[in-house]
């Protein structure tokens, strides 16, 4: 892939708080008009990395272009370009749901005519026509959600941030967002957003797992499956209690996660066949059960490289 | 173009937003009102070493000694000695001094008739910790070596109180209260205004967006000069309503002096904004600036009277030059040009207080 291609090109991005170090020798290279999701726990140096990438925060070392906008030196020139939705709702609440976009397009220059036009067009393509006059304030969860999509994304930005989008919002509300996401990233915008939520990360085209600051996986959500280096084996076990300590007493085995009465266990690549170790140490314990090897879950993908990375930390 | 056109859409925005928020808005008002009301009567206090000048036409061993025994009190201190009354009037006029002491080319002939005074003291009664200062000195026991001067029925020296005839304390009050709310009002506004949007995560959505430092900051200024204009108004009509202070000087001097100040205090405020983090350090930094304002700008009491260190803090503060110009203005109808060391005073804290506040607004979050 030619690196013009690239919207985002970043090389080795670090951050520092102090002595905290909240993103280390990240490096991402996202092509124009994909969904990138960042995926990673609370604190794991995703909002950071998308302040860099927005020139909110300067790296503490590293490189970063943004549609080929240097991020440190030129980020007054990059804002015209990007839209940021941030974590928190950061419209006005004492602003009108109409005040509020009418203000962002003044801020961002929009002219005159334009502006009447684009503000009506988003008023009714995110359905808050009949919420123009209402306080931004008194607005539910995926109303505030859309509004700030809207703001965002009103001076139409080539390159759009959201950071953790869908915290505050139902499922539904949460189908709908992603569809609006998709339809703009069809247009030819390419998103980064940050989440948590399985599910969500699911449907990114491609995928950075972040954990304590660092990149641990990247790829499509099909590809990190299979990159993992371990098999699943699931369990549906009766006694599920006393199937996870039979799990948990078994050195081959990296990870065990109940869902339920299903147990999920990790078990490295190394093993030839895991199934059958599963069910002859099941058997040793008189637990019965089905037992059966499943495909990787993103979530595996995800419990996989975060584990292996604190066992590392620890060796280390 | 587009720099105005997003100075606007701020102006606009922080109007919006104060026109919902009820408690600020009746702060404007309220404020006024209240602080009007209830501040009937100064604080007293003595004085010493109040300026002062003189004219000698009598220049006599008697008038030496007058004089002499005057500068001994330590409650003036004469700094110029001019040729005529008209002279110390124009002092008095311009705020230079507070009391003018005139002896008459025939004051040896007036001390021993000893029917009439014999001298006058010039005071600037607008203040009325000075005009008691003034009435106090008339009762000195001069020591004169020749008669004993209790003889006399009309006493050595008359009074002459100028702009304040009537003695009231109120119109010392009233011009020195537009000083104090609006130091009050428009530091605090505009300290909490900027602090509030990082606080309610509005900043880091401004900061994304092209808005340039020096536009946010006067997009959010500009709303709060017609706020301060509107609570001049309030203070000055309703003193002049309720307890008849008059308005000696030009209108249009009242307005710049107003402006000036104004434009001060809210550089100050913002100032103060890029420092706090939140809105309740914001508040705590305005009190540490508004007490010794109260205190220390004359407003309480008489400049001349507080030790030269406190002096010298005062003249730091903006209130103290605002305190000099308004009642310049108001009360003796002094013009704004007569005053230019105040004038100036005002701008360069101004200036300095608006290239910290730009300097230190980062568009980063780091």
């Amino acid at each position: 892939m030619n690196d013009r291609d690239l919207v985002v090109n970043a090389q080795g991005l670090c951050r520092s708080f102090g002595p905290v170090k909240a993103v280390r020798d990240v490096s991402l290279a996202i092509p124009r008009g994909t969904i990138y999701g960042f995926l990673g726990p609370n604190g794991s140096g995703k909002s950071t990395t998308i302040r860099m990438l927005c020139g909110l925060l300067t790296p503490t070392s590293g490189e970063a272009r943004v549609l080929g906008l240097d991020v440190r030196t030129q980020s007054e020139k990059l804002k015209q370009q990007i839209g940021y939705m941030t974590q928190r709702f950061s419209l006005y609440e004492d602003l009108t749901v109409l005040e509020n976009l009418q203000f962002i397009a003044e801020v961002y220059a929009i002219a005159g005519k334009h502006r009447k036009t684009r503000v009506e067009q988003l008023l009714s393509d995110f359905d808050l026509q009949e919420k123009r006059r209402q306080r931004a304030a008194t607005l539910s969860g995926g109303q505030k959600q859309r509004l700030a999509l809207a703001a965002a994304i009103l001076h139409e930005p080539k390159m759009l941030f959201l950071d953790e989008p869908t915290s505050a919002v139902d499922p539904q509300n949460r189908r709908d967002f992603w569809e609006i996401l998709f339809g703009l990233a069809e247009q030819g915008t390419t998103i980064l957003v940050s989440t948590h939520y399985m599910d969500e990360a699911e449907r990114c085209h491609q995928l950075a797992i972040l954990h304590r600051g660092v990149k641990v996986a990247d790829g499509s959500p099909r590809d990190l499956g299979r990159q993992i280096g371990a098999s699943i084996v699931e369990i549906i076990a009766d006694d599920a209690n006393r199937a996870r300590i039979a799990m948990n007493d078994l050195s081959e085995v990296a990870s065990v996660t109940q869902l339920g009465v299903r147990l999920r266990v990790m078990i490295p690549d190394s093993i030839a066949q895991p199934a059958e170790l599963v069910r002859s140490a099941l058997q040793e314990k008189h637990i019965e059960g089905h037992v059966e090897q499943v495909p990787p879950s993103l979530e595996d993908v995800f419990v996989a490289v975060t584990e292996m990375r604190g066992q590392e930390e620890q060796a280390a | 173009m587009k720099s105005l056109l997003r100075i606007f859409a701020i102006m606009r925005k922080e109007l919006l937003q104060l026109s919902r928020d009820r408690l600020t808005f009746g702060m404007i008002v309220g404020i006024p009102l209240i602080q009007l009301t209830l501040f009937g009567y100064a604080i007293n206090t003595d004085v010493r070493n109040l300026r002062a000048a003189l004219v000698d036409q009598a220049d006599t061993h008697l008038s030496r000694q007058l004089i002499a025994d005057i500068n001994a009190s330590q409650v003036l201190v004469f700094r110029d000695r001019v040729d005529s009354p008209l002279q110390l009037e124009t002092l008095l006029d311009s705020g230079q001094i507070a009391i003018g002491l005139y002896i008459p080319p025939d004051f040896d002939r007036r001390v021993i008739e000893g029917d009439r005074q014999a001298a006058q003291l010039m005071v600037d009664g607008t203040d009325p910790i000075i005009l008691g200062v003034g009435q106090r000195l008339t009762s000195i026991a001069m020591g004169f070596d020749t008669q004993r001067r209790s003889a006399s029925p009309a006493g050595l020296l008359e009074v002459r109180n100028y702009y304040n005839p009537e003695r009231r304390s109120a119109v010392n009050i009233v011009p020195g209260l537009v000083g104090v709310i609006l130091t009050m009002t428009m530091v605090l506004f505009t300290a909490v205004a900027i602090v509030r949007e990082r606080e309610r995560g509005n900043l880091e959505l401004l900061i994304n967006t092209p808005v340039r430092t020096t536009e946010l900051m006067l997009g959010k200024i500009a709303p709060y000069v017609i706020i301060g204009l509107i609570q001049v108004v309030i203070i000055l009509g309703l003193g002049w309503l309720l307890f008849q202070v008059p308005l000696r000087g030009d209108r249009l001097d009242v307005l710049w002096a107003s402006l000036l100040f104004i434009a001060t205090n809210l550089s100050l405020g913002l100032f103060i904004s890029t420092s706090a983090t939140t809105q309740f350090q914001a508040m705590q930094m305005t009190f540490f600036i508004f007490l010794p304002s109260i205190l220390l700008s004359g407003f309480m009491f008489p400049f001349d009277g507080m030790p030269e260190i406190a002096r010298n803090i005062a003249e730091l503060l903006p209130l103290t030059h605002f305190n000099r110009l308004i009642r310049g203005i108001v009360l003796r109808g002094a013009d704004i040009q007569s005053m230019s060391r105040d004038v100036l005073a005002l701008l360069a804290i101004m200036t300095v207080m608006l290239t910290l506040a730009i300097r230190r607004f980062s568009k980063r979050l780091d």
